[in-house]
C-alpha cells in the first residue's frame, strides 16, 4: 500500500510562503507544533485550542494576498502549524471563493453581474472583458489578467462594479467601470480614489446615521468627537448595564440585519448568562445583493460603529469584540484598522476604556467570499477556522455562540443605532418612525431610478416617497417591479408605491425589508434575467450542508433556466407546482435563513407573472 | 457514547401526535417518537454518532416553531407538542427523499429508504433527464446528478460518490466520533460539496488507515468493500445466499464482535453490530479486512 507519489501538502513551501505564514502564526519552532510530522496527525487527538484554529482563515487570506494563491505546500505547512488534518484544512480552503487553490493570474478581476449591476450594463462590460482577456477563468495562472463573474459586490449605486485581487498587493474595489481599460489603468497606476455614491440629504427629518458621511474625515477621532461622538458611550458608562438595556428597550430597537429581533432582548440574554467569557460580534459580512449601507457606514463613519460595539461590549460584559468583515471590502478594513489603532492609543479601547474598570478590544476578521457567512452561526464557524456552515439552532448564539460562548451578534446598522439612542435618548429616538418600527432606516436604492444611492428615512416612509427621493424613474419609463430585501427578499408590483416601509406593514404584503435593499425595475429592465441571476446566486452560495438547500437550489436553477428559455417540462402549470414544492421544503426544512428564503423572490416573480408564459399565473 | 446528555431518573412528558409520551430528560424528539412507537425516517442519523442533522428527512412539526425541526437532534422540553404526520411534515419528507433520489444513485441504499420513497410518494423522475455531474449552467430539461466515475484506488474498499447523499457520517466516523484519523472532510460548497481527501489525493496517499468505519456507517453503499463491489460488478453479489455469523475478532484482546457475511463459503464482508458496548460497531483494519487468511488456508500451509 506504500506509494511513490507524494502528497502535495507535504511538499516544501517556498521561502516567501513561509514568511507570510510566520507573520501570522509566529515563527516555526515557537512551540506551535511546527515540528509535528504528517504521521503524527494520524493519531493525534486535537487538544482544545479554541484560539489556534481560528487563525486559519487569516493566514489563508494573507497567503492569497501576498502570494496570489494558496498552494498545496503552503496549505500543508499551515495545517501542520495549526495541527489541523490536511483534509480538513483543504475542506475549509475550498469553501471560500476568494481563495484560489490553483495558481491564479497576477490580477483576478471579479465582475459583478448581479441584480443592480446587471441593469447598469455589466453584460456589456463582461463582453468587452471577454474580448480583451479571453473566456471567463480560462488560462488562469498563465494570463496576466483573469476574470470571473461575481455575486453582488456592494457597489450597487455605482455599477458596474468590480473587485480586483492582485498578487502581492492589496485588493481593491471599483465602481462605474465602463471598459476593461478602466481596470487596467487602476492596475497600472493604483486604484483611483474612492468616490461616494449619492447620499440623500434632507432637513425634513434627522438623519443620525448618515449625517457625518462624506462630511467628516473618517480617519479622525477628533472630528467624530467634535460631532458628538463618544457621548453615547459616556452616557452608557454612566447609566450602567441595566440602564443601557432599559434605554434600548424603551427605544424599541429592532435588528436591521433582516430578522428584526429586539436588540435589548438579545443583549439581556447574553448579559445574564453565567458563562464566561462572553463575546460581541459585529456582522459586517454584508453580501445581500443590492445592499451597500454597511460598507458605507464602515468606510465613512467607522468610529460610530466602534462606539456602538464598545457599548455592546460594556452592556453584555464582554471584553472582546470581533468584526467579521466582508472580504471584498478592503477599504472598510483599512478604515477600521486605523480607527481601532487610534482608539487604543487614546484610551477608548484597551485595558481600561475611558479610565473605567472596563476592558474592551476589537479584532477585525475578513471573510473569504461566502454569502452564507452572513448567517450568524456560519459567521462564528468562519471566525473559528471552520467551513462557513450554519449551525442548527437551538442552541442560540446568546447561549452558545462564538467559541461556544454567549455571544451578542449584531448587524452594522443596528450597532450604529446604539450610540444614537444613547445620545438622543429613547424618547427622541422613538419620535422617529412608526410605533412598531422606531428610528430611521437605511435603504440602498439601485436599478432603474434617476438617483441611486443611500437613503436614510424614518420607518413608515412609503415606497413611493422613497423612489421620489431617489429621483423617480427615468424619463418616459414606467415602473414594473421593486425587489425589496435583495435576493432573499421578494418582488412587489408597481401598485405598491403606497406601501409604508415599516417591519409590520411590509409583512402584511408578504414581503420583507430584509437588508434594506430596494432594487427598482422599469419597463426596459429584463426581469427574467433578474430571476435567472437570483436562481444562480443561491445555487452558487448554498453551503451544501442540508439537502433541501443543496439539491433544492440546483433544481430551482434548472427550473428557472428552462422556464426562462421557454422550454418547460411537461407544462407551465406543473413547473409552477414543482417550484411550489421546492419552496415549501426549502422554507420548512432548511437549516438556515439562506435555504429558507432561497425561493422567496422567485415565488413572488411567479405570483407577479414574470415567469410562466408572460402573464400572471395563478 | 453520545448519550451523556440524558439525565437518568428525571423525565419529561411531551405530546407526539396527540399522545403523551414520557422520556428521560435530555432525550431527543426522535427518541420520544421511538418510545411512542412512531417510525421516524433518518438518513444522516446513526446511534453511534452524534447527530449532524443535515439530511432533514426526520423533520417534525413543533408547535410554536416557524420552521420544522430535526427530531434527531432537538432535545425534548416539557409540554412540547409534536406532529410527525402533518401535511407539512409529509411534504418536506417527500421532497427531501425526492431531491436526494433525483441526484443520487440510491440503488444500494437500505430497503427502508426505498420503502420511505414509496410511502411518502416521492417522484424523483419529475425533475428532468438525469445528467452526469457538472458545476456548469444546466442544459434546459436536464437534472444534474452526482454521476461520476467510481474511485478504485486501493485493494480494500471503493468510493462511489454517485451514491453519496453527503450525510457526513463517514467524515464523523473518520474524525472525532470514532477513528480520529481525519482522512476525509467535506470540500467545496453547495451542490458541488463533496467528501474528499485533501486535493482529492488517492487514499494510499492520504491519512487513511483503512479501518473501514466509514463503510460501516455509510447508508447508501457509496463506500463499499472491494469484494462486494467486484461481486456486484460481476453480477454475483446475492444477499439472499449470504449467511451472517457472529464471532469475536481474533486479533487482540479488545474483543470486538464481528459479523462475517459469507456467500458460497467465502467471507465477502465484515460488519460489527452497533449495539455492542465494546466499540459500538466500529472496528480497525484487522477486524474489518483481515479475514483473507481464513480463506487462504491452503496456500498458507507450509
Amino acid at each position: 500500500m506504500m506509494t511513490e507519489t507524494q502528497n502535495p501538502m507535504e511538499m516544501e513551501p517556498t521561502a516567501s510562503e513561509r514568511t507570510v505564514i510566520d507573520a501570522i502564526l509566529g515563527s516555526a519552532g515557537a512551540g506551535n507544533g511546527a515540528a509535528r510530522t504528517a504521521e503524527g496527525l494520524r493519531v493525534a487527538v486535537q487538544p482544545e485550542r479554541p484560539h489556534g484554529r481560528d487563525r486559519l482563515l487569516p493566514v489563508l487570506l494573507a497567503l492569497q494576498e501576498r502570494i496570489g494563491w494558496v498552494s498545496p505546500a503552503a496549505l500543508g505547512e499551515v495545517a501542520r502549524r495549526l495541527r489541523l488534518p490536511y483534509a480538513e484544512a483543504y475542506g475549509v480552503a475550498s469553501f471560500y471563493a476568494l481563495l484560489h487553490l490553483e495558481a491564479a493570474s497576477p490580477a483576478v478581476v471579479h465582475i459583478c453581474d448581479d441584480l443592480a449591476c446587471q441593469q447598469a450594463g455589466a453584460g456589456r462590460l463582461i463582453e468587452a472583458c471577454e474580448r480583451e482577456w479571453g473566456p471567463e477563468g480560462a488560462g488562469e495562472g498563465e494570463r496576466a489578467v483573469a476574470w470571473h463573474r461575481s455575486p453582488c459586490l456592494g457597489r450597487c449605486a455605482e455599477g458596474p462594479a468590480v473587485f480586483v485581487q492582485r498578487s502581492g498587493a492589496s485588493s481593491f474595489g471599483l465602481g462605474a467601470v465602463e471598459t476593461p481599460a478602466t481596470v487596467m489603468q487602476s492596475l497600472e497606476e493604483g486604484p483611483r480614489p474612492e468616490s461616494l455614491p449619492f447620499i440623500y440629504r434632507t432637513d425634513r427629518h434627522p438623519q443620525p446615521l448618515t449625517e457625518r458621511m462624506g462630511r467628516l474625515d473618517p480617519t479622525s477621532l477628533d472630528a467624530y468627537r467634535a460631532a458628538g461622538g463618544y457621548s453615547g458611550l459616556r452616557r452608557a458608562l454612566a447609566l450602567g448595564r441595566e440602564g443601557v438595556l432599559r434605554e434600548l428597550k424603551e427605544a424599541r430597537l429592532l435588528g436591521r440585519g433582516g430578522a428584526a429581533f429586539p436588540t435589548a432582548a438579545k443583549w439581556e440574554a447574553v448579559a445574564k448568562s453565567p458563562d464566561l467569557p462572553r463575546y460581541v460580534v459585529l456582522n459586517a459580512d454584508e453580501s445581500e445583493p443590492g445592499t451597500f449601507k454597511d460598507r458605507l457606514l464602515l468606510e465613512q463613519d467607522p468610529y460610530a460603529v466602534l462606539e456602538g460595539l464598545t457599548i455592546a461590549g460594556w452592556t453584555v460584559g464582554a471584553s472582546k469584540g470581533y468584526i467579521f468583515l466582508r472580504g471584498e471590502y478592503p477599504l472598510a478594513r483599512a478604515r477600521l484598522e486605523t480607527a481601532i489603532a487610534t482608539l487604543r492609543e487614546r484610551g477608548y479601547l484597551g485595558e481600561s476604556v475611558l479610565g473605567e474598570p472596563f476592558a474592551f478590544d476589537v479584532e477585525v476578521r475578513s471573510g473569504g467570499g461566502a454569502y452564507v457567512c452572513g448567517e450568524e452561526t456560519a459567521l462564528f464557524n468562519a471566525i473559528e477556522g471552520k467551513r462557513g456552515e450554519p449551525r442548527n439552532k437551538p442552541p442560540f448564539p446568546t447561549v452558545h455562540g462564538l467559541f461556544g460562548r454567549p455571544t451578542a451578534v449584531n448587524n452594522v446598522e443596528t450597532i450604529a443605532n446604539v450610540p444614537v439612542i444613547l445620545r438622543l435618548g429613547a424618547a427622541a429616538y422613538t419620535s422617529l418612525g412608526t410605533a412598531d418600527s422606531t428610528g430611521t432606516r437605511l435603504f440602498c436604492v439601485s436599478g432603474a431610478v434617476g438617483r441611486p444611492g443611500l437613503f436614510e428615512v424614518p420607518f413608515g416612509t412609503t415606497l413611493g416617497e422613497l423612489l421620489q427621493a431617489a429621483g423617480g424613474l427615468r424619463p418616459g419609463r414606467s415602473l414594473k417591479a421593486i425587489l425589496l430585501g435583495g435576493a432573499a427578499g421578494s418582488f412587489v408590483g408597481a401598485d405598491s408605491l403606497d406601501l409604508p416601509l415599516s417591519f409590520a406593514a411590509v409583512r402584511t404584503r408578504g414581503a420583507t425589508l430584509g437588508s434594506g435593499a430596494v432594487i427598482v425595475f422599469d419597463d426596459a429592465s429584463d426581469l427574467r434575467e433578474a430571476v435567472r441571476r437570483i436562481a444562480r446566486f443561491f445555487r452558487q452560495e448554498s453551503c451544501g450542508q442540508c439537502v433541501p438547500c443543496r439539491v433544492g437550489t440546483e433544481r430551482q436553477w434548472e427550473l428557472v433556466e428552462r422556464v426562462v428559455a421557454g422550454r418547460p417540462l411537461t407544462s407551465w402549470h406543473e413547473e409552477r407546482e414543482r417550484h411550489r414544492d421546492l419552496a415549501a421544503v426549502m422554507r420548512d426544512a432548511s437549516i438556515c435563513g439562506l435555504g429558507q428564503t432561497a425561493a422567496n423572490a422567485i415565488e413572488s416573480a411567479w405570483a407577479l407573472g414574470f415567469l410562466g408564459e408572460g402573464e400572471a399565473v395563478q | 457514547m453520545n448519550r451523556g446528555a440524558a439525565v437518568e431518573g428525571r423525565t419529561v412528558t411531551v405530546s407526539i401526535d396527540g399522545r403523551p409520551v414520557e422520556v428521560e430528560e435530555g432525550s431527543t424528539i426522535r427518541e420520544a417518537c421511538v418510545a411512542a412507537g412512531v417510525e421516524v425516517p433518518t438518513l444522516c442519523y446513526l446511534e453511534n454518532l452524534a447527530p449532524v442533522n443535515v439530511c432533514r428527512v426526520c423533520v417534525v412539526e413543533l408547535e410554536g416553531s416557524r420552521a420544522l425541526v430535526p427530531s434527531c437532534s432537538r432535545k425534548v422540553e416539557p409540554g412540547m407538542q409534536v406532529r410527525t404526520d402533518s401535511p407539512r411534515v409529509r411534504q418536506s419528507r417527500r421532497m427531501v427523499l425526492e431531491l436526494l433520489a433525483s441526484a443520487t444513485d440510491l440503488s444500494a441504499a437500505g430497503e427502508e429508504v426505498h420503502r420511505w420513497i414509496e410511502a411518502y410518494g416521492a417522484e424523483p423522475d419529475r425533475w428532468g433527464e438525469p445528467a452526469p455531474y457538472t458545476a456548469d449552467a444546466p442544459t434546459p430539461g436536464s437534472a444534474v446528478t452526482l454521476e461520476q466515475p467510481v474511485k478504485v484506488d486501493n485493494p480494500l474498499y471503493v468510493r462511489d460518490y454517485s451514491r453519496c447523499i453527503l450525510c457526513y457520517k463517514c467524515v464523523e466516523a473518520c474524525g472525532d466520533q470514532a477513528q480520529f484519523t481525519f482522512a476525509i472532510a467535506v470540500a467545496g460548497r453547495g451542490f458541488d460539496a463533496h467528501i474528499s481527501t485533501e486535493y482529492d489525493v488517492k487514499l494510499p496517499e492520504s491519512a487513511c488507515v483503512y479501518c473501514g468505519n466509514c463503510i460501516g456507517v455509510c447508508p447508501t453503499g457509496a463506500l463499499m468493500f472491494r469484494s462486494e463491489y467486484e461481486m456486484r460488478e460481476a453480477g454475483t453479489w446475492d444477499p439472499q445466499r449470504q449467511t451472517v455469523t457472529d464471532t469475536i475478532c481474533p486479533y487482540c484482546g479488545v474483543g470486538c464482535t464481528l459479523e462475517l457475511h459469507v456467500q458460497d463459503n467465502r467471507i465477502v464482508k465484515v460488519t460489527s453490530p452497533l449495539d455492542r458496548e465494546v466499540t459500538r460497531g466500529h472496528l480497525c483494519v484487522k477486524g474489518r479486512f483481515g479475514f483473507e487468511f481464513v480463506q487462504d488456508r491452503g496456500s498458507a500451509t507450509p
